[in-house]
Protein backbone atom coordinates (compact mmCIF):
# COMPACT_ATOMS: atom_id res chain seq x y z
CA UNK A 1 0.00 0.00 0.00
CA UNK A 2 1.38 3.36 -0.93
CA UNK A 3 0.84 5.95 1.76
CA UNK A 4 -0.76 9.26 0.92
CA UNK A 5 1.70 12.04 0.10
CA UNK A 6 3.04 14.03 2.98
CA UNK A 7 4.57 17.50 2.84
CA UNK A 8 8.16 17.69 1.62
CA UNK A 9 10.84 19.21 3.83
CA UNK A 10 10.58 22.36 1.72
CA UNK A 11 6.82 22.49 2.25
CA UNK A 12 7.23 22.11 6.02
CA UNK A 13 9.59 25.10 5.87
CA UNK A 14 7.13 26.98 3.68
CA UNK A 15 4.31 26.43 6.19
CA UNK A 16 6.52 27.37 9.14
CA UNK A 17 7.56 30.60 7.37
CA UNK A 18 3.95 31.74 7.67
CA UNK A 19 4.32 31.80 11.47
CA UNK A 20 6.80 34.70 11.22
CA UNK A 21 5.63 38.29 11.56
CA UNK A 22 7.02 41.46 10.03
CA UNK A 23 9.98 42.88 11.94
CA UNK A 24 10.54 39.74 14.01
CA UNK A 25 13.98 38.72 15.30
CA UNK A 26 14.33 35.07 14.40
CA UNK A 27 16.85 32.25 14.89
CA UNK A 28 16.76 29.28 12.52
CA UNK A 29 18.32 25.97 13.57
CA UNK A 30 19.90 23.20 11.51
CA UNK A 31 17.91 21.06 9.09
CA UNK A 32 14.42 21.97 7.93
CA UNK A 33 14.40 25.30 9.85
CA UNK A 34 17.35 26.48 7.78
CA UNK A 35 15.17 26.25 4.64
CA UNK A 36 12.63 28.75 6.00
CA UNK A 37 14.62 31.79 4.85
CA UNK A 38 13.87 30.78 1.25
CA UNK A 39 10.10 30.91 1.82
CA UNK A 40 9.50 34.24 3.55
CA UNK A 41 6.17 35.71 2.46
CA UNK A 42 6.65 38.68 0.12
CA UNK A 43 6.89 42.08 1.80
CA UNK A 44 7.94 40.62 5.15
CA UNK A 45 11.22 41.79 6.68
CA UNK A 46 12.67 39.47 9.29
CA UNK A 47 15.97 39.95 11.13
CA UNK A 48 17.75 36.64 11.21
CA UNK A 49 19.98 36.02 14.22
CA UNK A 50 22.98 33.70 14.12
CA UNK A 51 24.51 32.34 17.31
CA UNK A 52 28.01 33.29 16.16
CA UNK A 53 27.13 36.94 16.56
CA UNK A 54 25.11 38.24 13.63
CA UNK A 55 21.78 40.04 13.57
CA UNK A 56 20.39 40.89 10.15
CA UNK A 57 21.81 37.94 8.25
CA UNK A 58 20.76 37.93 4.60
CA UNK A 59 20.73 35.30 1.87
CA UNK A 60 23.54 32.83 1.29
CA UNK A 61 26.56 34.21 -0.56
CA UNK A 62 26.66 33.55 -4.30
CA UNK A 63 29.70 31.88 -5.88
CA UNK A 64 32.54 34.40 -5.91
CA UNK A 65 30.90 36.47 -3.19
CA UNK A 66 31.91 34.22 -0.26
CA UNK A 67 33.76 35.72 2.70
CA UNK A 68 34.70 32.99 5.17
CA UNK A 69 34.68 35.45 8.07
CA UNK A 70 30.96 35.90 7.41
CA UNK A 71 29.32 32.52 7.92
CA UNK A 72 26.15 31.25 9.57
CA UNK A 73 25.93 28.64 12.34
CA UNK A 74 26.20 25.90 9.72
CA UNK A 75 29.49 27.35 8.42
CA UNK A 76 27.85 28.52 5.19
CA UNK A 77 28.99 31.92 3.81
CA UNK A 78 26.13 34.41 4.03
CA UNK A 79 25.40 38.08 3.35
CA UNK A 80 24.00 40.92 5.45
CA UNK A 81 20.92 43.09 5.10
CA UNK A 82 20.99 46.85 5.82
CA UNK A 83 20.95 47.46 9.56
CA UNK A 84 22.89 44.32 10.44
CA UNK A 85 25.21 44.15 13.44
CA UNK A 86 27.95 41.96 14.92
CA UNK A 87 28.54 41.00 18.56
CA UNK A 88 30.36 38.25 20.42
CA UNK A 89 29.00 34.78 21.16
CA UNK A 90 28.01 35.60 24.78
CA UNK A 91 25.76 38.43 23.62
CA UNK A 92 24.43 36.22 20.82
CA UNK A 93 23.24 33.76 23.44
CA UNK A 94 22.16 36.47 25.82
CA UNK A 95 19.66 37.15 23.04
CA UNK A 96 18.57 33.51 22.77
CA UNK A 97 18.40 32.79 26.49
CA UNK A 98 17.15 36.14 27.71
CA UNK A 99 13.91 36.10 25.76
CA UNK A 100 15.00 38.78 23.28
CA UNK A 101 14.28 36.83 20.10
CA UNK A 102 10.69 36.74 18.92
CA UNK A 103 10.84 33.31 17.33
CA UNK A 104 13.28 30.42 17.27
CA UNK A 105 12.82 27.43 14.98
CA UNK A 106 14.59 24.16 15.76
CA UNK A 107 14.64 20.71 14.24
CA UNK A 108 13.54 17.81 16.42
CA UNK A 109 13.87 14.08 17.04
CA UNK A 110 10.96 13.96 19.50
CA UNK A 111 8.41 16.35 21.00
CA UNK A 112 6.32 15.26 23.99
CA UNK A 113 2.74 16.15 24.81
CA UNK A 114 4.09 18.42 27.57
CA UNK A 115 6.14 20.36 25.02
CA UNK A 116 9.48 18.75 25.93
CA UNK A 117 12.01 18.63 23.10
CA UNK A 118 14.73 16.09 22.26
CA UNK A 119 16.91 17.15 19.34
CA UNK A 120 20.61 16.69 20.02
CA UNK A 121 21.44 13.02 20.40
CA UNK A 122 20.06 9.71 19.21
CA UNK A 123 20.48 7.05 21.90
CA UNK A 124 23.15 4.54 20.98
CA UNK A 125 24.64 6.76 18.28
CA UNK A 126 28.42 6.73 17.96
CA UNK A 127 30.58 9.63 18.99
CA UNK A 128 30.36 12.45 21.47
CA UNK A 129 27.17 14.08 20.20
CA UNK A 130 26.97 17.85 20.32
CA UNK A 131 24.64 20.34 21.98
CA UNK A 132 25.63 23.60 20.31
CA UNK A 133 23.17 26.40 20.99
CA UNK A 134 20.02 24.27 21.11
CA UNK A 135 19.61 24.16 24.90
CA UNK A 136 20.06 27.93 25.28
CA UNK A 137 17.59 28.55 22.47
CA UNK A 138 15.03 26.07 23.82
CA UNK A 139 15.21 27.57 27.31
CA UNK A 140 14.88 31.18 26.25
CA UNK A 141 12.90 31.66 23.06
CA UNK A 142 9.69 33.66 23.41
CA UNK A 143 8.13 31.38 20.81
CA UNK A 144 9.74 28.06 19.94
CA UNK A 145 8.62 26.32 16.76
CA UNK A 146 9.85 22.81 15.97
CA UNK A 147 9.94 21.64 12.35
CA UNK A 148 10.31 17.91 11.75
CA UNK A 149 8.85 14.89 10.03
CA UNK A 150 5.87 13.44 11.91
CA UNK A 151 7.43 9.96 11.97
CA UNK A 152 10.90 8.43 11.76
CA UNK A 153 12.05 6.74 8.57
CA UNK A 154 11.01 3.46 10.20
CA UNK A 155 7.55 4.88 10.88
CA UNK A 156 7.84 5.38 14.65
CA UNK A 157 5.99 8.40 16.05
CA UNK A 158 8.11 11.43 16.87
CA UNK A 159 5.26 13.14 18.73
CA UNK A 160 5.26 11.10 21.91
CA UNK A 161 3.85 10.96 25.43
CA UNK A 162 7.32 11.21 26.94
CA UNK A 163 10.63 11.71 25.14
CA UNK A 164 12.86 8.63 25.22
CA UNK A 165 15.77 10.45 23.55
CA UNK A 166 18.09 12.72 25.58
CA UNK A 167 16.27 15.96 26.32
CA UNK A 168 17.15 19.41 25.01
CA UNK A 169 14.63 21.23 27.20
CA UNK A 170 11.38 20.73 29.09
CA UNK A 171 8.02 22.42 28.42
CA UNK A 172 9.72 24.67 25.87
CA UNK A 173 7.92 23.98 22.56
CA UNK A 174 5.04 26.24 21.49
CA UNK A 175 4.25 24.94 18.01
CA UNK A 176 5.20 21.91 15.94
CA UNK A 177 5.05 21.92 12.14
CA UNK A 178 5.33 18.45 10.62
CA UNK A 179 4.70 16.88 7.23
CA UNK A 180 1.19 15.98 8.46
CA UNK A 181 0.02 18.73 10.79
CA UNK A 182 0.47 21.96 12.73
CA UNK A 183 0.18 21.43 16.49
CA UNK A 184 0.13 23.87 19.39
CA UNK A 185 1.35 23.00 22.88
CA UNK A 186 -1.32 23.93 25.45
CA UNK A 187 -1.64 23.27 29.17
CA UNK A 188 -3.93 20.36 28.36
CA UNK A 189 -1.63 18.88 25.71
CA UNK A 190 -0.96 19.14 21.99
CA UNK A 191 -3.81 20.64 20.02
CA UNK A 192 -4.27 19.95 16.33
CA UNK A 193 -4.43 23.31 14.53
CA UNK A 194 -4.12 22.29 10.88
CA UNK A 195 -3.88 19.14 8.77
CA UNK A 196 -1.80 18.44 5.68
CA UNK A 197 -3.92 18.35 2.50
CA UNK A 198 -5.77 15.04 2.23
CA UNK A 199 -5.22 13.90 5.83
CA UNK A 200 -7.88 13.49 8.53
CA UNK A 201 -7.50 14.07 12.26
CA UNK A 202 -7.98 10.34 12.91
CA UNK A 203 -5.29 9.38 10.42
CA UNK A 204 -2.81 11.78 12.01
CA UNK A 205 -3.72 10.57 15.50
CA UNK A 206 -2.99 7.01 14.40
CA UNK A 207 0.56 8.05 13.52
CA UNK A 208 1.03 9.91 16.82
CA UNK A 209 1.79 8.43 20.24
CA UNK A 210 0.59 11.46 22.23
CA UNK A 211 -3.16 11.97 22.46
CA UNK A 212 -4.01 15.00 20.35
CA UNK A 213 -6.64 17.53 21.31
CA UNK A 214 -9.09 18.07 18.47
CA UNK A 215 -11.61 20.91 18.75
CA UNK A 216 -14.20 21.08 15.97
CA UNK A 217 -13.32 20.85 12.32
CA UNK A 218 -9.56 21.07 11.81
CA UNK A 219 -8.73 23.19 8.75
CA UNK A 220 -6.38 22.17 5.97
CA UNK A 221 -2.89 23.71 5.92
CA UNK A 222 -2.39 26.55 3.49
CA UNK A 223 1.06 26.93 2.05
CA UNK A 224 2.18 30.34 0.87
CA UNK A 225 1.17 31.08 -2.67
CA UNK A 226 -1.98 28.96 -2.76
CA UNK B 1 55.50 50.84 27.42
CA UNK B 2 55.29 47.16 28.19
CA UNK B 3 56.43 45.15 25.19
CA UNK B 4 53.70 42.72 24.20
CA UNK B 5 54.71 42.06 20.61
CA UNK B 6 56.61 38.79 20.40
CA UNK B 7 59.18 37.85 17.80
CA UNK B 8 57.69 34.63 16.48
CA UNK B 9 54.79 32.24 16.76
CA UNK B 10 57.04 29.71 18.47
CA UNK B 11 58.17 32.31 21.00
CA UNK B 12 54.53 33.22 21.69
CA UNK B 13 53.73 29.72 22.96
CA UNK B 14 57.18 28.75 24.28
CA UNK B 15 56.22 28.72 27.97
CA UNK B 16 52.92 26.80 27.65
CA UNK B 17 53.52 23.68 29.74
CA UNK B 18 52.18 20.15 29.47
CA UNK B 19 48.84 19.85 31.29
CA UNK B 20 47.86 23.49 30.67
CA UNK B 21 44.21 24.56 30.40
CA UNK B 22 43.91 26.45 27.13
CA UNK B 23 41.00 28.29 25.47
CA UNK B 24 40.85 28.42 21.67
CA UNK B 25 38.69 31.02 19.90
CA UNK B 26 36.82 30.46 16.65
CA UNK B 27 33.52 29.24 15.25
CA UNK B 28 32.44 27.88 11.89
CA UNK B 29 35.87 28.23 10.29
CA UNK B 30 36.12 31.93 11.25
CA UNK B 31 38.31 33.48 13.93
CA UNK B 32 40.53 30.50 14.74
CA UNK B 33 44.12 31.22 15.88
CA UNK B 34 45.37 28.69 13.34
CA UNK B 35 48.97 29.89 13.30
CA UNK B 36 49.25 29.72 17.09
CA UNK B 37 47.65 26.26 17.09
CA UNK B 38 50.26 25.10 14.57
CA UNK B 39 53.01 26.52 16.78
CA UNK B 40 51.59 24.80 19.85
CA UNK B 41 51.41 21.57 17.91
CA UNK B 42 55.07 21.95 16.84
CA UNK B 43 56.07 22.55 20.43
CA UNK B 44 54.59 19.17 21.28
CA UNK B 45 52.76 20.07 24.52
CA UNK B 46 50.84 17.13 25.95
CA UNK B 47 47.88 16.42 28.22
CA UNK B 48 46.24 19.76 27.69
CA UNK B 49 42.65 20.61 28.53
CA UNK B 50 41.16 22.34 25.48
CA UNK B 51 38.24 24.71 25.95
CA UNK B 52 36.71 25.43 22.56
CA UNK B 53 33.34 25.44 20.87
CA UNK B 54 34.40 22.56 18.63
CA UNK B 55 37.20 20.06 18.10
CA UNK B 56 38.55 20.88 14.66
CA UNK B 57 37.84 20.18 11.03
CA UNK B 58 39.89 17.14 10.06
CA UNK B 59 43.50 18.37 10.51
CA UNK B 60 42.42 22.00 10.50
CA UNK B 61 41.89 24.29 13.45
CA UNK B 62 42.18 22.16 16.62
CA UNK B 63 42.21 18.92 14.59
CA UNK B 64 46.00 18.72 14.46
CA UNK B 65 46.17 18.68 18.28
CA UNK B 66 43.90 15.62 18.39
CA UNK B 67 45.70 13.96 15.49
CA UNK B 68 48.94 14.26 17.46
CA UNK B 69 47.37 13.11 20.73
CA UNK B 70 48.14 16.31 22.61
CA UNK B 71 44.74 16.78 24.24
CA UNK B 72 43.54 14.88 27.30
CA UNK B 73 40.25 16.63 28.10
CA UNK B 74 37.85 18.84 26.16
CA UNK B 75 35.21 21.30 27.27
CA UNK B 76 33.09 22.04 24.18
CA UNK B 77 29.54 22.67 23.04
CA UNK B 78 29.68 21.02 19.62
CA UNK B 79 32.74 18.88 18.81
CA UNK B 80 31.50 18.75 15.23
CA UNK B 81 30.79 16.33 12.41
CA UNK B 82 34.25 16.76 10.84
CA UNK B 83 36.28 16.43 14.05
CA UNK B 84 37.32 12.91 13.11
CA UNK B 85 40.64 12.92 15.04
CA UNK B 86 38.81 13.96 18.21
CA UNK B 87 36.05 11.38 17.68
CA UNK B 88 38.56 8.54 17.12
CA UNK B 89 40.38 9.28 20.36
CA UNK B 90 37.12 9.91 22.24
CA UNK B 91 35.85 6.47 21.13
CA UNK B 92 39.07 4.87 22.41
CA UNK B 93 38.81 6.70 25.74
CA UNK B 94 42.03 8.64 25.12
CA UNK B 95 40.19 11.97 25.36
CA UNK B 96 37.39 12.83 27.77
CA UNK B 97 34.77 15.46 26.97
CA UNK B 98 32.40 17.70 28.90
CA UNK B 99 29.60 18.95 26.67
CA UNK B 100 28.30 22.39 27.66
CA UNK B 101 25.42 24.32 26.05
CA UNK B 102 27.02 26.99 23.88
CA UNK B 103 25.68 30.08 25.62
CA UNK B 104 26.40 28.55 29.02
CA UNK B 105 29.97 27.88 27.89
CA UNK B 106 30.23 31.62 27.16
CA UNK B 107 28.71 32.62 30.48
CA UNK B 108 30.88 30.22 32.49
CA UNK B 109 33.96 31.79 30.93
CA UNK B 110 32.55 35.25 31.49
CA UNK B 111 31.86 34.39 35.13
CA UNK B 112 35.53 33.44 35.51
CA UNK B 113 36.51 36.72 33.87
CA UNK B 114 34.17 38.72 36.08
CA UNK B 115 35.19 37.21 39.40
CA UNK B 116 31.83 35.51 39.85
CA UNK B 117 31.77 32.08 41.45
CA UNK B 118 28.76 30.72 39.58
CA UNK B 119 25.22 31.37 38.44
CA UNK B 120 21.84 29.67 38.18
CA UNK B 121 20.21 28.95 34.83
CA UNK B 122 17.17 27.18 33.44
CA UNK B 123 19.29 25.94 30.50
CA UNK B 124 19.89 22.21 30.71
CA UNK B 125 17.41 21.48 33.52
CA UNK B 126 16.28 17.82 33.36
CA UNK B 127 18.89 17.06 30.67
CA UNK B 128 22.22 15.21 30.80
CA UNK B 129 23.88 18.57 31.40
CA UNK B 130 22.25 18.78 34.83
CA UNK B 131 23.85 15.57 36.11
CA UNK B 132 25.67 16.17 39.38
CA UNK B 133 24.72 19.85 39.57
CA UNK B 134 22.81 21.54 42.37
CA UNK B 135 19.20 22.21 41.40
CA UNK B 136 16.83 24.69 43.05
CA UNK B 137 13.71 26.68 42.25
CA UNK B 138 13.92 30.46 41.82
CA UNK B 139 10.82 32.50 40.96
CA UNK B 140 8.99 29.23 40.35
CA UNK B 141 11.54 28.08 37.76
CA UNK B 142 13.72 25.00 38.06
CA UNK B 143 17.36 25.94 37.58
CA UNK B 144 20.84 24.50 38.00
CA UNK B 145 24.08 25.93 39.36
CA UNK B 146 26.85 26.43 36.82
CA UNK B 147 30.48 27.06 37.77
CA UNK B 148 33.10 29.34 36.17
CA UNK B 149 35.52 28.08 33.51
CA UNK B 150 38.97 29.58 33.77
CA UNK B 151 42.10 28.91 31.73
CA UNK B 152 45.85 29.33 32.02
CA UNK B 153 46.10 30.54 28.44
CA UNK B 154 43.73 31.81 25.75
CA UNK B 155 44.81 31.61 22.11
CA UNK B 156 42.68 33.98 20.07
CA UNK B 157 42.46 35.61 16.64
CA UNK B 158 41.72 39.27 15.95
CA UNK B 159 41.89 41.45 12.88
CA UNK B 160 44.02 44.22 14.24
CA UNK B 161 45.96 45.05 17.40
CA UNK B 162 47.64 48.24 18.39
CA UNK B 163 51.01 47.91 20.14
CA UNK B 164 49.25 48.03 23.52
CA UNK B 165 46.95 45.13 22.66
CA UNK B 166 43.67 46.89 21.95
CA UNK B 167 41.83 44.65 19.48
CA UNK B 168 39.30 44.83 16.68
CA UNK B 169 37.71 41.88 14.92
CA UNK B 170 36.46 41.24 11.42
CA UNK B 171 32.79 40.38 10.69
CA UNK B 172 31.66 37.17 12.41
CA UNK B 173 35.25 36.13 13.17
CA UNK B 174 34.71 37.81 16.54
CA UNK B 175 32.61 34.97 18.05
CA UNK B 176 34.28 33.49 21.18
CA UNK B 177 37.49 35.51 20.98
CA UNK B 178 36.61 38.55 23.14
CA UNK B 179 35.15 36.31 25.87
CA UNK B 180 38.15 33.99 26.03
CA UNK B 181 40.49 36.98 26.05
CA UNK B 182 39.00 37.95 29.41
CA UNK B 183 38.92 34.52 31.04
CA UNK B 184 42.55 33.37 30.94
CA UNK B 185 45.66 34.32 32.94
CA UNK B 186 47.61 34.86 29.74
CA UNK B 187 45.97 35.82 26.45
CA UNK B 188 47.95 35.41 23.24
CA UNK B 189 46.48 36.96 20.11
CA UNK B 190 47.40 36.46 16.47
CA UNK B 191 46.39 39.35 14.26
CA UNK B 192 46.48 40.26 10.59
CA UNK B 193 47.94 43.66 11.34
CA UNK B 194 49.70 45.55 14.17
CA UNK B 195 49.20 49.32 14.21
CA UNK B 196 50.69 52.12 16.37
CA UNK B 197 49.05 53.11 19.63
CA UNK B 198 46.29 55.57 18.86
CA UNK B 199 45.58 54.21 15.39
CA UNK B 200 42.43 52.47 16.61
CA UNK B 201 39.73 54.92 17.68
CA UNK B 202 39.09 54.28 21.39
CA UNK B 203 35.37 53.87 20.74
CA UNK B 204 36.09 51.17 18.16
CA UNK B 205 38.12 48.97 20.48
CA UNK B 206 36.32 45.67 21.06
CA UNK B 207 38.81 43.99 23.43
CA UNK B 208 40.65 46.49 25.65
CA UNK B 209 44.41 46.00 25.99
CA UNK B 210 44.17 45.02 29.67
CA UNK B 211 43.07 41.54 28.56
CA UNK B 212 45.87 40.99 26.03
CA UNK B 213 49.37 39.87 27.02
CA UNK B 214 51.13 38.78 23.82
CA UNK B 215 50.66 39.88 20.22
CA UNK B 216 51.92 38.16 17.12
CA UNK B 217 51.29 39.13 13.53
CA UNK B 218 50.62 36.07 11.43
CA UNK B 219 49.36 35.30 7.98
CA UNK B 220 48.93 32.32 5.81
CA UNK B 221 47.14 29.51 7.58
CA UNK B 222 43.47 29.17 6.86
CA UNK B 223 41.29 26.09 6.84
CA UNK B 224 38.14 26.33 4.74
CA UNK B 225 35.31 23.81 4.76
Amino acid sequence: MTEKPRLTREQIAQRAAKELIDGAYVNLGWGIPNLIADYLPKGLTVYFHSENGILGMGRRAKPGEEDYDLVDAMKVPVTLIPGASFFHQADAHLMTRGGHLDVAVLGGFQVSEKGDLANWKIPGSKGSGGIGGAMDIAAGAKTLIVCMEHNTKEGAPKIVKKCSYPLTGIACVNTVVTDLAVLDATKEGLQLRELAPGWSADEVQNLTEATLIVRGQVPEMKLAGN
Amino acid sequence: MKQKIVASLDAAVADIPDGARIMFGGFGGAGFPNNLIQALSRKGVKNITAISNNCGTREGELGIMFKNGQVRHVIASFPGPHANYFQDRFAKGEVTCELVPQGILCERMRAAAAGLLGFYTTVGVATEVANGKEERVIDGKRCILESPIHADFALIKARKADELGNLTYRLAARNFNPIMAMAADTTIVEVDEIVPVGAIEPENVITPAIFVHRIIQAKGVRFAG
